[in-house]
C-alpha cells in the first residue's frame, strides 16, 4: 500500500468538507473493497476518510410505504434485521449472500451502492426495487444513479446518506455465485412495484441494467413461462475466463425464471 | 498505469489504541499499518496468520468488538478504540478453548496454518448460530480456506465445538 492518510471526521459536513479540499481523497466505509484495492497498489488516494462509524448513516426503519437503511448499515445488520425481513425479505436473504461472514460484518451499503461493482449484488436491489439513494446534496432515482462499470452520479465530494426503497407487492433475488469470491455470475431482482415488474441483471454486463423486455412479458403474465424462449442479447455481456456472453446470457434467463418462479409458486 | 513520478508522502504516523485480548495496547503507528501487522509486527501475537493478502483466505480472522473480521482489509487505525479478540486469547488459565479442543481432538487441520483462522471464524459462527447445520457451516466458513483437509474434519470440529459450548450454558 502506498502511503496516506487517515482521517476520520466526527461529522458528515465535516467530511464533505475535507473532500472538498481533498480531491485526491477516498471515503472509507467498510473497506471492503478499498483496502484490498488499495493493497494492490491499484490506487494511490492522499487521504482516506473514514465515514464507517458515523451515527448519520446508522438505523433501518420502515416508514410511509419505504423502507430507509442507512448508508453506513453492514450487510450482517440488512441480512438479519427484524425490519428488513418484514418490509422485504428479498432484500434482507441478498445481505445474507454477500461475500463470506467476515466481508458482510464490515461492509456496508452505501459503500457497495457508491462503488457500482458490475457484479455486486445491492446494484440489483436498488434498480429492481426502483429506490431512491439520498446524498447530503440531493435524491437520485436508481435509475440515474448507476452509470456503468463502477461509475455512479455521484459527485467527487458527494456523500451517501441512506437508501429509501419502495416497498414492493413481492420481490426475489436469484444468483448463480461464482464459488470462490462469492460475486453474482448473473443476478436477477425481480420485483412487481407499484410502477410495474422490474427486473435487474447485475454480474452479467458491465453493470447493472434492466431487462426490458423481461419486464413487459412478466407483466403481461407473472409466470415462469412468460420467460420462456426469451432471449437476452450477449453482444454486450462479460466475457471472461468465469462464463462467456452466451452463458450468462442463458444464466440471467435461467436466474430470472427461478426468481419469478420463487414468487408465482410455479414452475 | 502511471508513467508520472511518483511522489510519496511523508509517512503519517497515528497514535492508537486497542484493547487486545482484554488489555490496552498503545502504538504510534503507520496510518497505512494493516490490524494484522499490528498484531503480528507491535504485539508479537504471531498466532494471526497472513495467508494470501488479498482477502480470500481468513487466516487472519479475528473479533472486533464482537464480530469475525479478516484483519488483513481492515487498517489499525480503524481499530482504534475498539476491543480485538485473536486466537491467543481464546485459551484461559492454561485450558483450551473449547473450539481448540474440539479442532485438537477431531484433528480439523493438517498443517495448521489456517487453524487459528478458521477457530476464529467458528466462534463468530457459533456465536450467531448455536446450532448449525451441515449446509450452514459450509456458509459460515466462506470465507476461509484450507488447503489441506478437505475440510471434513473442520465440519466435525465446529459440530463438536457447537455441542461443547452447548453444554457449557447449561
Amino acid at each position: 500500500m502506498y502511503s496516506l492518510s487517515y482521517v476520520k471526521p466526527k461529522s458528515l459536513k465535516e467530511a464533505a468538507a475535507f473532500l472538498a479540499k481533498n480531491p485526491e481523497a477516498k471515503l472509507l466505509a467498510g473497506g471492503m473493497t478499498l483496502i484490498p484495492t488499495l493493497k494492490q497498489r491499484l490506487a494511490r488516494p492522499t487521504h482516506v476518510v473514514d465515514i464507517g462509524g458515523l451515527a448519520e448513516l446508522r438505523g433501518i426503519a420502515a416508514k410511509g410505504g419505504k423502507l430507509v437503511i442507512g448508508a453506513g448499515a453492514k450487510h450482517h445488520d440488512v441480512a438479519t434485521s427484524a425490519v428488513v425481513k418484514k418490509a422485504i425479505p428479498a432484500l434482507a436473504g441478498l445481505a445474507a449472500e454477500i461475500g463470506d461472514p467476515q466481508v458482510r460484518n464490515r461492509g456496508t451499503i452505501g459503500g457497495s451502492l457508491a462503488n457500482n461493482d458490475p457484479a455486486a449484488d445491492y446494484p440489483a436491489a436498488a434498480l429492481g426495487l426502483g429506490a431512491t439513494v439520498v446524498t447530503a446534496k440531493r435524491p437520485i432515482a436508481a435509475d440515474d444513479f448507476f452509470q456503468g462499470l463502477f461509475a455512479t452520479a455521484l459527485e467527487v465530494s458527494e456523500v451517501i446518506l441512506r437508501v429509501e426503497f419502495p416497498l414492493p407487492k413481492r420481490a426475489a433475488y436469484c444468483k448463480f455465485h461464482h464459488p470462490a469470491s462469492g460475486y453474482a455470475m448473473a443476478g436477477v431482482f425481480v420485483a412487481q412495484t407499484a410502477g410495474g415488474v422490474r427486473v435487474a441483471v447485475t454480474g452479467a454486463g458491465p453493470g447493472v441494467f434492466r431487462w426490458t423486455a423481461a419486464e413487459d412479458a412478466l407483466a403481461k403474465a407473472f409466470k415462469p413461462a412468460a420467460l420462456e424462449g426469451l432471449a437476452l442479447d450477449a453482444s454486450g455481456l462479460n466475457n471472461d475466463i468465469h462464463a462467456d456472453r452466451e452463458y450468462r446470457a442463458n444464466l440471467v434467463r435461467v436466474m430470472a425464471t427461478r426468481a419469478v418462479a420463487k414468487l408465482s409458486g410455479r414452475k | 498505469m502511471n508513467e508520472q513520478p511518483v511522489t510519496y508522502l511523508e509517512e503519517t504516523m497515528a497514535k492508537v489504541t486497542i484493547k487486545v485480548n482484554g488489555k490496552n495496547q498503545t502504538r504510534t503507528v503507520e496510518d497505512r499499518m494493516l490490524l494484522v501487522d499490528f498484531l503480528r509486527d507491535e504485539l508479537r501475537l504471531t498466532g494471526t496468520h497472513i495467508g494470501c493478502d488479498t482477502s480470500q483466505c481468513g487466516c487472519c480472522t479475528v473479533h472486533v468488538d464482537g464480530r469475525a473480521v479478516k484483519s488483513c482489509t481492515m487498517l489499525a487505525a480503524q481499530a482504534n478504540g475498539a476491543s480485538v479478540l485473536t486466537i491467543e486469547g481464546m485459551a484461559k488459565g492454561g485450558k483450551l478453548h473449547p473450539i481448540q479442543r474440539a479442532f485438537s481432538e477431531c484433528h480439523g487441520l493438517q498443517c495448521g496454518f489456517c487453524t487459528p483462522g478458521m477457530i476464529m471464524a467458528t466462534a463468530g459462527l457459533l456465536k450467531d448460530n448455536p446450532s448449525p447445520t451441515d449446509e450452514e457451516i459450509y456458509k459460515g466458513l466462506e470465507g476461509n480456506l484450507c488447503r489441506c483437509t478437505g475440510y471434513i474434519n473442520i465440519v466435525k470440529a465446529v459440530k463438536m465445538s457447537a455441542k461443547l459450548l452447548r453444554g457449557k450454558k447449561h
